[in-house]
């Protein structure tokens, strides 16, 4: 079965290196670069995992997460954020929202790829 | 006009005069009582019938010898603001009544003073207020003419029956209250009132004489001049007179500040400090205002009468002449205002004195020792009364033997003469702490001799003496005891003459007697108290040194007896409080001994205060040396006090800016984090870029098509671009904000510095389809730093080419100097700054999210950098959306920088 993933990040290089190593390892990869993009594409498209950026114009992370986790048909997505912030507040603020992994900017693309298939195994 | 009439309006007006007091009284507390004007009038109690009338006939005499009485007072007046305020607080703090109470206390609260001083002033103003008594029976049958009232017979003398009614006005007035230096406002508004009705009436007769009699002044002028004798009339009679006048002006400036009344409207009823201010212009003004027409009417008096008449009387007989009798009745009550302001005021004083310094002290205290408050508050008044009733009495007697032979003006002139004895020992004792008690009472006495034989003697002989042999040879006949000429001095009037000779024999026996003399401690603790400027000041009952054993419940006693239980507990209560002593303390300090001596000189006189509370006390005798040493430390203390308050001020001060400063910090650490913060955030991005793509090719790199690859080396390299960026603008920025770069300050053609960003952006412009209008094309000189400013301007620009319409963008760019300063647009026709977005954009790493590109080249503080350069020139910076839609920045910088 093929994996589908969505990466959510207003950072065209980020989004570059990640498109190109889950598509390497097989994953259907969708791409948004703000949040109001992401929930677009989410009606259409049941990802397995969404890799969220919290920090973009318009429509930031956490409200991107907020929505998701308000979708039923969208209650099975895993969330992973992507961020350079790490205060513990933060932290938290996510984990309240129902996200399932915090990964720290900036990280290296094949840890990801790795916890990504791992969770979703 | 009849007798009767008259009596009626006397009667009539005494009547309001009882009304006004009554009203004060009862209005004591209100803003219409308690007012500079009334103390400034209250001071014209100065303005006695000897100036109402008198100083007429002196200008018709003896020309401008009338003037010197006013210009001593003009002379002293602005002195007030120092030496009356010092007095003021003094007898404030020390509870004084009088001006005995005021010199005794000075030295030492020193009984035999106290009586000495109360005699002068007896002496000095008796023979004023039979002046006064003579005035009202003279002036009363001018108006009535008939003179059937003119009567050896004193129960058929009207001005018997007059001064008995003032006896009675002021009996019943000034004895309400025990405490003599409680203030009696009644008294003090009627004698305003009074003031301003003699004032009237005078300047009223002033301009009747002046202007409905005669054509003006330069009629009367013209008119005197062409008299016999008019040259003695308008100008001193050589060097001599000249003499005579300045001695005369010294008389009069000893005058204002001791006469008995001028003391007690001064100082004892002044109310506030600062009432003063007005006083020393008013006062003078309203002496002057006195003045204007004195010459007028004597000369228009001398016209119309020559020598048939006395010219004290001009006053009244010029309108009568002319048959207005309106005028006249005015004027008589003018003068009777005069009067009778004057005898209140002086006897009000005058039997304070009596009863403090000279009966109590002297005979009544043991029975008061054994007597209740109630019964002893009695008596006081009694005494007050009788006191009252026989000054007045006495003045009678004087006014019925002696003063119907003489002057007004001389009578005055003798009292002034005798009240100056006060001179040295009042003013000197107020600077020079050496002055002694001794020394005082023996200056007085020795210049009381000087003035008994130049003055006194001769007046009764020539009242009364067959022969002026003694006058005209002097005693035994030697010719420099000659009593006008003492020590051949025969060039001055027998009043300068006599004040010349007893002011100096006064004073130098006063200045000898007391450095000669050791003095006791407590003389020598008054005088610092009121010489030094510092204990004046603060005249704190620290000052007061005393050294023995007292027991709180004795001087309670003692003060019962004279002021009853209630105010007896309650001024100790107040005592305790502000001293911080526990209220059932049993030894008494210094402090309490001082605070008793003072709450009951009000109402026994100084003292008989200090008398009465050493009775119960036993007082060890300090040395001198150690009184000096102990006043001494308190004024030390006193500085101490004062330096640890300012010190403890100083410390709250601190620790408020301390707070301030610290809460400051804290605000600015908190900015501080989440700057770093965003920085780190903002660093991390493109680090997550290069890592990323760093990553992937280490371990791809084979996998890959040559396009990948390149694209993620091109993408490390613009991310290394973007990270070095970042670090130099948050350098930049952190510099600009920290105001650690010096700006490099010039003048430059701002033409040229446009022209320049312009050039520079035109590749970048080109390459978004955007034009650059530059629509202004104008040199203006302006000073600033270029770079700076170049940065600004390439922010702006840039910022345009970037949010301008994609399909034909056009960047504005215009400048226009106005007013010394420079104002230049940059605006775009793009979507302008969301609304939500105007007021952050100057904010550090604040991005637009209305940007044309996914992400804009810009770190973020691009606004920010540019509105710290701009705020550096003085300047301000800010955006508006324009009507179509374009965002349009503007900034304006001076033409000159500072």
């Amino acid at each position: 079965m093929i994996r589908k993933i969505l990466i959510v990040d207003d950072e065209p290089n980020i989004v570059m290196t990640l498109e190109y190593a889950f598509k390497k390892k097989g994953y259907e990869v969708f791409i948004a670069r703000d949040g109001s993009e992401a929930m677009e594409i989410l009606k259409h498209n049941v990802p397995d995992m969404v890799l969220l950026d919290i920090m973009m114009p318009q429509v930031d992370g956490y409200q991107t997460l907020e929505w998701i986790r308000e979708n039923e048909e969208l209650k099975n997505v895993k969330v992973i954020f992507l961020t350079a912030k790490n205060k513990s507040t933060d932290v938290e603020k996510g984990m309240n929202l129902g996200v399932n992994k915090y990964m720290t900017k900036p990280f290296s693309v094949k840890k990801i790829v790795n916890e990504v298939t791992e969770m979703l195994a | 006009m009849s007798n009767y009439a008259l009596i009626l309006i006397i009667f009539a007006y005494l009547a309001l005069l009882f009304y006004i007091v009554h009203w004060g009284n009862k209005q004591s507390r209100s803003r219409w009582v308690n007012n500079p004007y009334v103390y400034t009038l209250s001071l014209a109690v100065y303005c006695t019938a000897w100036t109402y009338y008198g100083s007429v006939g002196t200008a018709a005499e003896s020309g401008i010898m009338f003037l010197p009485i006013y210009l001593g007072p003009i002379i002293a007046i602005p002195l007030w603001i120092v030496v009356m305020r010092k007095i003021i607080r003094i007898a404030k703090h020390n509870k004084i009544a009088s001006i005995a109470d005021f010199i005794s206390l000075r030295y030492g609260r020193d009984k035999l003073l106290g009586a000495i001083v109360t005699l002068v002033c007896i002496v000095g103003t008796v023979p004023y207020i039979s002046l006064q008594l003579k005035a009202i029976s003279e002036t009363f049958k001018v108006m009535t003419v008939d003179s059937q009232f003119d009567s050896k017979n004193i129960l058929h003398d009207s001005t018997f029956y007059i001064a008995l009614i003032l006896a009675v006005f002021v009996t019943f007035f000034s004895t309400q209250k025990t405490d003599a230096s409680i203030k009696n406002r009644g008294i003090i508004v009627s004698v305003a009132f009074e003031a301003i009705l003699k004032l009237a009436f005078f300047l009223a007769i002033g301009i009747y004489v002046t202007f409905y009699m005669f054509d003006g002044t330069t009629d009367i002028y013209n008119q005197i001049s062409q008299t016999e004798n008019f040259e003695k009339l308008i100008g001193f009679d050589g060097i001599e007179q000249g003499l005579d006048w300045f001695f005369l002006v010294l008389l009069s400036f000893f005058a204002i500040f001791l006469l008995p009344r001028q003391f007690h409207v001064a100082v004892v009823e002044n109310d506030r400090e600062k009432h003063l201010k007005k006083a020393i212009w008013l006062f003078p003004l309203y002496l002057l205002l006195f003045n204007v027409f004195v010459i007028f009417i004597a000369w228009g008096g001398k016209l119309t009468f020559g020598d048939t008449v006395n010219s004290d009387y001009y006053t009244l007989l010029l309108p009568l002449q002319n048959g207005n009798t309106l005028i006249a009745l005015l004027v008589f009550l003018g003068g009777f205002s005069a009067v009778i302001s004057m005898v209140v005021i002086s006897t009000i004083a005058l039997s304070n004195m009596v009863s403090n310094n000279l009966v109590i002290p002297y005979g009544f205290l043991d029975k008061f020792v054994s007597g209740n408050s109630e019964g002893n508050e009695s008596y006081i008044k009694l005494i007050r009364r009788v006191a009252i009733f026989s000054i007045i009495i006495l003045a009678y007697i004087f006014y019925a033997n002696f003063s119907v032979q003489m002057s007004l003006y001389s009578i005055g002139l003798i009292s002034f003469v005798i009240i100056a004895l006060l001179a040295p020992s009042f003013f000197i004792g107020l600077y020079w702490n050496r002055g002694a008690a001794r020394g005082t009472i023996a200056g007085i006495i020795s210049g009381f001799i000087i003035i008994l034989y130049t003055l006194i003697i001769p007046f009764i002989i020539e009242a009364y003496g067959t022969t002026d042999y003694f006058i005209q040879n002097g005693l035994f006949g030697i010719e420099a005891l000659r009593p006008h000429a003492l020590f051949g001095i025969d060039f001055l009037s027998p009043a300068s003459h006599a004040f010349f000779w007893s002011l100096i024999v006064n004073t130098i026996v006063y200045l000898w007697v007391s450095i000669s003399s050791k003095g006791n401690y407590r003389e020598r603790n008054y005088a610092e108290i009121f010489v030094d400027p510092k204990v004046t000041s603060s005249l704190d009952d620290n000052a007061y040194v005393w050294k023995g054993e007292a027991y709180v419940i004795d001087i309670k006693n003692v003060l019962i007896k004279f002021l009853g239980v209630e105010r007896t507990e309650r001024a100790l209560s107040l005592f305790f409080r502000k001293y911080d002593i526990a209220p059932d303390a049993q030894l008494a300090d210094a402090r309490l001994i001082n605070f008793s001596e003072k709450l009951l000189t009000g109402t026994i006189g100084g003292a008989s205060a200090k008398i009465l509370i050493s009775s119960v006390v036993k007082e060890d005798e300090v040395s001198l040396v150690e009184v000096l040493k102990i006043l001494e430390e308190s004024k030390e203390t006193i500085a101490s006090n004062k330096l640890l308050k300012d010190k403890s001020r100083q410390l709250t001060e601190l620790t408020s800016q301390l707070k301030d400063v610290n809460s400051e910090l804290i605000e600015k650490d908190k900015q501080k984090d989440e700057f770093l913060d965003t920085v780190a955030h903002e660093l991390k991005t493109p680090l997550t870029g290069i890592r990323g793509a760093a990553e992937l090719l280490l371990d791809d790199a084979d996998e890959m098509t040559p396009e990948i690859r390149d694209q993620f080396l091109r993408n490390i390299l613009q991310d290394s671009d973007r990270f070095a960026r970042l670090i130099h603008n948050i350098l930049d920025f952190e510099k600009l904000s920290e105001d650690r770069e010096e700006l490099m300050l010039k003048k430059y053609n701002f033409r040229e510095t446009l022209k320049h960003v312009v050039l520079s952006l035109s590749q970048v412009a080109i390459a978004a389809n955007v034009r650059i209008k530059v629509t202004t094309q104008r040199d203006v000189f302006i000073e600033y730093d270029e770079d700076r400013i170049i940065q600004v301007l390439t922010n702006l620009l840039s910022n345009g080419i970037k949010f301008a319409n994609k399909e034909d963008g056009i960047v504005w760019v215009q400048y226009k100097v106005s007013k010394k300063v420079l104002n230049v647009s940059v605006s775009d026709n793009g979507l302008g700054v969301p609304n939500e977005d105007i007021d952050f954009v100057f904010d550090k790493f604040y991005q637009s999210k209305n940007q044309n590109t996914i992400k804009p080249e810009g770190s973020g503080l691009g606004l920010a950098i540019s509105q710290r350069i701009i705020e550096r020139h003085n300047g301000t910076i800010e955006v508006v959306n324009d009507e179509g839609g374009g965002a349009n920045f503007k900034f304006e910088i001076p033409v000159n920088q500072q």
